[in-house]
Order: C-alpha cells, then sequence, then structure tokens
C-alpha cells in the first residue's frame, strides 16, 4: 500500500514536471519589451510661467557666469563693460527693445529665446554620463532577458542573433528554398497545411539526415495531399543542397527546423 | 519502474533539446510547372506485333499521350526527350539519379511493355530524382487495342502522386458536333477522350440535339432531342449504345442532370405556362415538383452530396442564382453582382458552383462559394457558355463562339477548358465545331 502510494506520488509529481516542461502554452512569456524612453509632451507657450527653480537658477547662473568668461576670454573687455546695467538708455535703444517686446508676442518670431530656455533646462536634465550609464543598464538587462528567453521559449528564439543566424542569414537560407520549392497545386485551402521539416547539416551546407516531424499524419486517410506537400517540401531541401548557411558557429546550426506553409501563398 | 523514469527523463531532456533548433519558415515557393522526364518505354524483345497494333512504336506512344496530358495541365513541364541521358531499359530497372538531376527533372517515369499471348502487360515506375527513390509503381495487363486507355491511366496515378488529387485523363467529353450554315446546322452528338483522340458519332444528326449530361457514376448520359417539335428526353447507355426515352416534356429548354449518386434525374419544364423545377426518380419514373413559384426556374444542378440544388431564378427581377434544399425548402438567393447569372454547376469536390455570366454585351465564365461569395470571372468572350466541370473538380470545360469568315459573317463554336485559377486556357481539338461539353467521371473508377 505504502510502496503503491509513493510510486503513484512520484509518478504524478512526474507527470506534472514533464507538463510544465513540455507544453510550451503552460509557460508564461517573459514579457520582452525594449528599454523604456520616456518622452515628455510640453507645450510651448509664448513665455515661460514657471520661476526657475532654486538649484536650476544657480546652474543657470553658473553657467551664464562660465559663458561670460568665455565671451571675456574671446573678446575685448571693453566692449563688455559698455553693457552697464544702471546705464540710461537711450532713445534708439528704447525702440529697440520695445521691438523686442512686440516680437516677444509673436510666437513665431520669439523662438530663439524659447530655445535658449529649453537648453538650460536641457543642461539641467541631460546627463551625458548618466545616460551612458543608462544604456549600459539597459544592455545588460537586454542580455539577461535574452538569456532567460534562451532558456524558455521557442518563439524568441527566431530570429535571435544569439541562438543562430542573423536576420540575413535567414533570409539568404529562405530565399534559396523558395527558389526549389515547386509547391504542389491540388492542396485543400481549409487544412492545417503545416509541414515542419528536421535537418541535421554537415559544416558545408550539404544535408546529412532530414525528418518530417509529423510523418505519422503522411498516411492517415483523407491526408493524402500531406503527403504530397511533404515530399514537395523534402524535395525542394534536397534539390537546393548545399544549403547557404553561414561560414562560422556551425554547432547552432547544426540543426535546424524548416516550417514550410503554403496557405499565405495559395490564399493570394 | 526504474526504466519508466529513466525513459521519462530521456523525454524531458529531449524536449529541452527540441527547443535549441532553430526554425526557419518558409511560406512561398514557386508556382512554376514540376520539369519531369517522361522516357519512353521499353519494348521487351520478346514481344510480338498484334494486328495493326505496332509493337516498336507502342512504347513510344504511351509515353507521348502521358506528356501531352501532363503539357496540357500546365502544372507539369515535360523535357525533351533528346536531353534524356539514360536507355529507356536501364532507366526503369535503376535510373541514375544525379544523371537525371542535371537536366534539372524533378520526376522521372520510366516504363516496360510487353504483348504476349493477345495481351498487353504495361509496368511504370515514377522516380523522385531529388530523394532517388522510387515513388509509385503499377502493372496493367489488358487488351493491346487499350494501349491508349492504359496510358491515360497511368497519367493519372503519377498526377494523382504528384499532386495529391485524383486525375482526369482517363475521362471522355461527350458534346453537340455541329456543322453546316446557322440556319441549316446539323447537330449531332458525339464522344471523344479527353484529350481529343477516339471521336465517335451517336447519332445521325437527322434530329437536333442539345445538351447532353453525364451520369457522374457510370457512363449513361441524358440529352434532349426534338421528335415532332417536341422536346423529349432520352438516356443512352455509352458502353451498349442502348437508348430509351425518359418523357415528353413540353417547354424544356435543357436536358435533366443526374443527382450524385445516378438514381434520380432533376429538371425545369414549363408546367402551366410557368418554367418550374422537377425531379424524377429513374426506376419508378415518378416526377416530383420541387419548387412552385411564378417566376421562371430552370438549369437546376445537384451539390455533390445530394443535400442542395443550385438553379437559376428571375423572381428577383434579373436571371440570379439560387441555392435551395433538395426537397425544395430554404431557398437562398446567392449572387448579388451586377448582370445576369445562369447555368449554375457544383463542383464535383462540392467547394465551388461555375456559372455563366452575361454583363454588357460579354459573357463569362466563373466560379465562386456555394455561399456566393469569393466570385472570380475566369474568362471574358463574346459568346460561351455551359460549364462543366472535370471529375476532381480542377478543370472546367465550356464552349465558345467566334466571328468567323474575312467580314465576321460566320462564326464557329469550339470547345475550351481553363483551370480554376484562370490560367492555362486552351482550346479542346475537335473535327467539327462544337458546343455544349458534358465530362464523365474516371472511366476506370
Amino acid at each position: 500500500m505504502g510502496r503503491s502510494l509513493i510510486y503513484s506520488l512520484t509518478f504524478h509529481a512526474l507527470m506534472i514536471l514533464l507538463t510544465i516542461l513540455s507544453l510550451p502554452f503552460m509557460l508564461r512569456e517573459p514579457i520582452d519589451l525594449p528599454a523604456i524612453v520616456s518622452v515628455e509632451l510640453i507645450q510651448i507657450s509664448d513665455k515661460t510661467s514657471i520661476p526657475y527653480a532654486p538649484k536650476a537658477r544657480k546652474i543657470i547662473e553658473e553657467t551664464k557666469k562660465e559663458e561670460k568668461r568665455l565671451v571675456s576670454e574671446q573678446a575685448p573687455p571693453s566692449a563688455k563693460a559698455k553693457e552697464k546695467p544702471d546705464r540710461i538708455p537711450l532713445p534708439n535703444e528704447k525702440k529697440e527693445e520695445k521691438k523686442i517686446v512686440k516680437k516677444k508676442q509673436n510666437p513665431e518670431e520669439v523662438k530663439p529665446e524659447i530655445r535658449q530656455s529649453s537648453e538650460f533646462e536641457k543642461k539641467e536634465i541631460v546627463d551625458t554620463n548618466q545616460i551612458a550609464a543608462l544604456i549600459d543598464k539597459a544592455k545588460e538587462e537586454e542580455a539577461v532577458k535574452q538569456k532567460k528567453s534562451d532558456k524558455i521559449t521557442q518563439s524568441n528564439k527566431k530570429n535571435s542573433f544569439a541562438t543562430g543566424l542573423t536576420l540575413s542569414e535567414e533570409d539568404a537560407l529562405r530565399a534559396q528554398i523558395f527558389g526549389c520549392w515547386s509547391v504542389p497545386l491540388g492542396l485543400p485551402y481549409d487544412e492545417d497545411l503545416l509541414v515542419r521539416i528536421k535537418l541535421n547539416l554537415k559544416k558545408d551546407g550539404m544535408i546529412m539526415k532530414s525528418e518530417i516531424l509529423d510523418h505519422q499524419r503522411m498516411n492517415k486517410p483523407g491526408q493524402k495531399f500531406y503527403k504530397v506537400l511533404a515530399e514537395s517540401a523534402l524535395r525542394a531541401v534536397r534539390l537546393c543542397q548545399p544549403l547557404k548557411v553561414p561560414p562560422t558557429g556551425y554547432d547552432k546550426w547544426k540543426e535546424i527546423q524548416l516550417n514550410f506553409n503554403p496557405t499565405e501563398m495559395l490564399r493570394g | 519502474m526504474k526504466k519508466l523514469i529513466f525513459i521519462i527523463l530521456l523525454k524531458v531532456l529531449f524536449l529541452n533539446k527540441s527547443y535549441a533548433l532553430i526554425e526557419v519558415d518558409i511560406t512561398r515557393g514557386n508556382l512554376d510547372p514540376l520539369p519531369i522526364a517522361v522516357s519512353p518505354l521499353h519494348v521487351d524483345i520478346q514481344s510480338k506485333d498484334y494486328k495493326d497494333i505496332n509493337i516498336k512504336e507502342l512504347g513510344n506512344n504511351i509515353s507521348e499521350i502521358i506528356e501531352n496530358n501532363f503539357k496540357a495541365t500546365g502544372l507539369f513541364n515535360p523535357l525533351k526527350k533528346e536531353a534524356f541521358v539514360q536507355k529507356p531499359d536501364i532507366a526503369h530497372l535503376k535510373p541514375r539519379f544525379e544523371d537525371w538531376r542535371l537536366i534539372k527533372a524533378q520526376a522521372l517515369v520510366t516504363g516496360k511493355l510487353l504483348i504476349i499471348d493477345g495481351k498487353l502487360k504495361v509496368e511504370f515506375r515514377l522516380w523522385d530524382l531529388a530523394a532517388a527513390k522510387e515513388m509509385t509503381a503499377l502493372a496493367f495487363t489488358t487488351t493491346p487495342s487499350n494501349w491508349r486507355r492504359v496510358a491515360h491511366i497511368i497519367s493519372d496515378k503519377i498526377y494523382e502522386r504528384l499532386t495529391g488529387e485524383e486525375g482526369y485523363f482517363d475521362t471522355r467529353i461527350i458534346y453537340v458536333a455541329e456543322s453546316g450554315p446557322k440556319s441549316q446546322r446539323v447537330k449531332k452528338l458525339a464522344i471523344m477522350d479527353q484529350d481529343g483522340a477516339k471521336v465517335k458519332y451517336l447519332t445521325l444528326g437527322n434530329e437536333l440535339v442539345l445538351t447532353p449530361r453525364f451520369n457522374p457514376t457510370n457512363q449513361m448520359v441524358t440529352y434532349m432531342s426534338y421528335f415532332r417539335n417536341m422536346p423529349r428526353v432520352y438516356l443512352l447507355d455509352i458502353e451498349t449504345g442502348t437508348q430509351e426515352v425518359v418523357g415528353n416534356f413540353p417547354g424544356m429548354t435543357f436536358a435533366p442532370r443526374f443527382s450524385p449518386d445516378g438514381k434520380k434525374i432533376v429538371m425545369s419544364f414549363a408546367k402551366d405556362g410557368n418554367s418550374d423545377i422537377f425531379t424524377m426518380n429513374l426506376e419508378t419514373r415518378v416526377v416530383e415538383r420541387i419548387t412552385d413559384h411564378s417566376s421562371i426556374d430552370t438549369s437546376p444542378s445537384f451539390s455533390p452530396d445530394g443535400k442542395f440544388i443550385a438553379f437559376n431564378s428571375d423572381r428577383s427581377g434579373l436571371q440570379q442564382i439560387y441555392v435551395m434544399r433538395s426537397d425544395g425548402s430554404n431557398v437562398k438567393r446567392i449572387t448579388f453582382g451586377n448582370g445576369i447569372y445562369g447555368t449554375p454547376v457544383w463542383s464535383p469536390r462540392g467547394d465551388l458552383i461555375a456559372f455563366t455570366k452575361m454583363r454588357k454585351g460579354k459573357f463569362y465564365i466563373g466560379v465562386m462559394r456555394t455561399d456566393g461569395t469569393g466570385e472570380r470571372l475566369l474568362t471574358e468572350n463574346f459568346y460561351q457558355e455551359a460549364p462543366s466541370w472535370s471529375p476532381n473538380g480542377r478543370v472546367i470545360v465550356f464552349y465558345r463562339e467566334t466571328k468567323a469568315g474575312l467580314k465576321g459573317e460566320g462564326f464557329t463554336a469550339k470547345l475550351w477548358s481553363i483551370d480554376i485559377t484562370g490560367y492555362n486556357e486552351r482550346q479542346l481539338k475537335t473535327e467539327t465545331d462544337a458546343s455544349d461539353p458534358s465530362w464523365s467521371s474516371l472511366l476506370s473508377k
């Protein structure tokens, strides 16, 4: 009694384990989101109404000083000395000031001023070192995610740089097989037409072994078309030999699965 | 028990391993005709000529018929024999696959024949050149005069093996052979193989014959003929030549069509001045009314499962196609397009209905799904009608009238066939003008 109970429990546990490991739909796909780039939408008014924060003001003043210093280094100090804040403006200059005020009312012409202020803001927000750090972090996260997904999901495998073929390598292979595959025309439109072929390849792209994964379906009654389709796919692969495979990374692509499905093409 | 656990663990490992596969989706291919090499059949040296059949030529003749059949489908590209790299007898034993692949062939047909004791024995093999293996091999024994049919049967077997669909080569087409000027047209019933060979005239042409229709289960046909200006329906057994009258039907314009089991016929004729649809049981000769409507209902056609009937009616004003249950209930209009629709014919596969459409002075042959959606017009011309399906539902044969003579004063009527994809339109060669074709089912079925 006790022994059989243990057997039963072990077997059930194994079955559950097997189910979890083998049924892909049981697995939750890790959310593979790209690194978030936040974008703030700002409505630009004629004049900013937000007073500079004390910290910002300090920074602005500092940068102004720096600019002044820079200017003073480049230009003769005499020119700067002319601009005295407490000097009474001349009538001509007053007119100019008025003009500027008018310009401020016109949103199109005020742009340079707005840009100036936004530049200050940027200077406050954007810190290139921080961005570099962020990018590095994002890379790390992506790498971790890829590693995770490599272990678990099947769909993420496709087109993945880490696992085998790059997109261009995959496209080259696909284009090669497109040319070799004569699609049989008597296929029914409303049946499942997916043929999966697993290939074991040599380093030069020649086929060592080919296997139709759903071969038991070939001899089922009413599935005659499937046999024809599977054979045509196999013929295509053989005609295409040697397959266009990358010169490196043999271990990654020595086993490859081709999923032939003409449904899209037949429906036009 | 330990073994079981071990196996389960192995399986788990194996499954994990399969996830590591790179997958590439192939969703497109080419639709070019498949290059196929049909080697002449090797003639066994023990063979002797039989009556007027030249045995030496027979190997070539059979392979030529197979080649022509394949060419006519538009799905195969038979390669020229000059390029062949191996003698027929050696190729039939075991082809050198790599040599055949060099001439870009993907499939190879080889064969051997022998006439001994007045019997013709033909065997053939179909080879997959890419996979370097035999796909199918069969042998037939028959009377030597049947060699043409053997060629067609071999074509069917190869077609079926390569496309997954039943073939249609071992079939016949019955049609109305026409001759003479339009006012004094002589119309005879004629039958030929689907490739145009072996034409036989079944009537003398004294009386006008119209719309012959094949029974889908055997080699019987119905046709309509005028006897003392009265439309009369005949039932003709092609094998024996026996003929019987089904009945006189005043106001009939098309001959009846058979039900899928061949036991009933469905037809339209005018009773009390109004045309409706009726069925007749061929055993009991009991006529049953199916529609009873004040409009003109004509040209009914059974679905291959026998549950539905498609027909024409002008009950909505213009002539359109309707579908109903075979007892006359649940009538549903299925065509709503511009123009007039006529002659609906249900495909033997059951998925499509072929029809003739008239619009702005032009005639179209088209197909649509059985609910009226997915209408596709396959061909357009000045005058064409009467579509009939090949037994596999892949090809439609119809007739087309074109103006003839230098000034366009006369006209000729010819049979044409077209693939349901709209490709591969070709004229069938007939000795005379021809109309109203009807395609038989497979003879060897």
